[in-house]
């Protein structure tokens, strides 16, 4: 089943901006689901009509079989969403914001209380749970969109740049939680500017560009994709001028730096049997950039425009 | 789906909100109507006489009890719902499962719970001044809470429609409370000179107030029926915008 579906999704601002230009979309239920793109792309504004904050000019959305507009409470029902900044209000508890959330959606005192307590636990807030929102940092504010999102248990989880901003720490704990989330059954449709994180962390992957999808397909095959892998050696002992060897791409960064761009069927084999037979000792190596990062600037370089591939 | 949970959480969060900020909300209507009793009732009053058979000081109460009415469940209303559109925390109502109906109604009941809590205030500080012997129960609090309502729901489309902080004191400023003033709150209508007694008639405030005091003490320049039709007809016409507002997402969504 899907729990989400996009079909032929437009949306036409009042100054004449198409922001969506008709997208198809499926988000199988359980995945974890990554929707790229660059600033402008579309993003936004396809998140803003699932999570009804938008109304789209043509189309049809539905979650888990519910169509957004005439079956609009069990669609709303199934979402949660995490939004890019926090819209919390500041002057509630973290408490008394996830209390009334709940409220919201319909779910009794008592159970409402038991899943509050509960979400704060797993976002590792309960100790602040009567803190007032404003003077919570940035990591925890974020923390609890997180937590309100999931208080009336939603089926699928929306979240839109969640790490934004927050350090590498809190970030790494964030991905275990949501991948936590995940584990638990919950979908999870993830926007960031990130792509390490989307890499690690999702399945399938769509991304947007200028109004419309240009690539949607599962992570694993759209890696495989990538032809060329750039890396940087740290050598041993400094060298005078890059070494030249067929099929690669080499360049001197420093005396004692090579950033190396090698095809994949060369291999790195190869490469170290070639650069010893030159006496130069490799003595680490890390990948220069994303290999996801890699992909997405091809694909955007290579469609300006946004057509359809 | 259950929306009396989702209804109840909206009021509750409203009536927190206002009690959470009552240096704010409820004591400034204390004092302010003790200085308009002590000023106009007492010392004023007391040289003007009877008006239709009561004194001024009962005269004016009921005006000031509605005055307060109508400017707390507008203000309540105007400023919780603009702060919720401003702080974004809107996109927590949009994007749940709640019918517009049930956000209106929240919101519009927090609107008349501050209100008539005001008015219940502003009538315990007249206690200090005069007596009240109440002539009809059920016209006095009905009239209250159809004109809380009137108002919050103005309230309500006057955040829907903001756009900054000034928009929202706009119409309190320039319009309810030259409305109120003008609605008979220290006079008759019937002392006005004869232009002036017609240009008053389209001021809705004045059925109102003239509804409310018949009800508290049995005097009125208007009919009774004509009050509440148009006191009606004003929270069918509001609703129906208000709704309409909603629905379209005009001020709330792109």
């Amino acid at each position: 089943m899907n729990a989400l579906s996009l079909r032929n999704l437009k949306k036409t601002y009042n100054n004449g901006f198409d922001a969506l230009k008709g997208i198809d979309l499926d988000v199988e239920a359980g995945d974890f689901f990554a929707l790229l793109g660059p600033n402008g792309a579309g993003k936004s504004t396809a998140i803003g009509i699932i999570s009804s904050l938008v109304n789209a000019s043509s189309g049809s959305v539905s979650i888990f079989g519910h169509d957004l507009i005439r079956e609009q409470a069990k669609a709303k029902s199934c979402l949660g969403l995490v939004p890019q900044e926090v819209n919390f209000n500041q002057f509630d508890t973290v408490k008394s914001i996830l209390l009334n959330q709940a409220g919201y959606y319909g779910t009794p005192r008592k159970l409402a209380l038991q899943r509050t307590e509960h979400c704060l636990k797993q976002m590792d807030l309960w100790d602040r749970r009567d803190t007032v929102s404003r003077r919570l940092s940035g990591g925890m504010k974020r923390r609890v969109m997180i937590a309100r999102a999931l208080v009336h248990a939603p089926k699928l989880l929306i979240l839109d740049e969640p790490t934004a901003g927050v350090d590498i720490e809190i970030r790494r704990s964030m991905w275990n939680m949501m991948q936590e989330v995940n584990q638990q059954g919950t979908t999870i449709i993830l926007t960031t500017h990130y792509l390490e994180e989307a890499e690690s962390l999702c399945r399938n992957i769509a991304i947007i560009n200028h109004g419309r999808i240009i690539e949607n397909s599962d992570m694993a095959s759209l890696l495989a994709r990538l032809h060329i892998e750039h890396f940087v050696l740290d050598l041993a002992r400094p060298i005078a001028a890059a070494p030249v060897i067929e099929g690669c791409q080499i360049e001197l960064v420093t005396d004692k730096t090579l950033a190396v761009a090698i095809p994949k069927e060369h291999g790195l084999n190869k490469l170290f049997s070639q650069l010893t037979a030159q006496n130069i000792e490799v003595i680490s190596l890390k990948n220069k950039t994303n290999r996801l990062e890699q992909l997405f600037m091809d694909l955007i370089d290579s469609n300006p425009t946004g057509a359809k591939r | 789906m259950n929306y009396s949970i989702a209804f109840r959480t909206i009021v509750t969060k409203e009536i927190f909100r206002f009690i959470r900020i009552w240096p704010q909300t409820l004591l400034p209507p204390a004092i302010t109507t003790a200085l308009y009793f002590l000023i106009f009732g007492k010392l004023i009053g007391d040289r003007i006489g009877t008006i239709s058979g009561a004194s001024y000081m009962d005269y004016i109460v009921p005006g000031i009890i509605l005055m307060s009415v109508i400017s707390h469940s507008y203000a309540n209303v105007v400023s919780s719902f603009y702060s919720t559109k401003f702080q974004r925390n809107i996109e927590e109502l949009l994007v749940a499962p709640i019918p517009n109906w049930v956000i209106l109604s929240g919101y519009v009941s927090g609107g008349i719970i501050r209100g008539l809590l005001v008015g219940v205030v502003v009538a315990l500080i007249s206690l200090l001044f005069t007596d009240i012997n109440i002539n009809n129960i059920a016209i006095t609090l009905t009239i209250a809470v159809l004109t809380a309502a009137v108002f919050s729901l103005a309230g309500f489309i006057n955040a829907i429609l903001a756009e900054s902080f000034d928009d929202i004191s706009i119409i309190p400023n320039f319009v309810l409370t030259p409305l109120s003033y003008l609605g008979g709150v220290f006079y008759s209508v019937d002392m006005l000179p004869g232009v002036w007694q017609t240009i008053s008639m389209g001021n809705p405030i004045l059925y109102m107030i003239n509804a409310f005091r018949y009800g508290l003490i049995g005097v009125t320049d208007i009919d009774i029926q004509l009050s509440f039709i148009i006191t009606g007809g004003f929270i069918v016409t509001l609703t129906l915008f208000s709704l309409y507002l909603l629905h379209k997402g005009i001020g709330i969504k792109n």
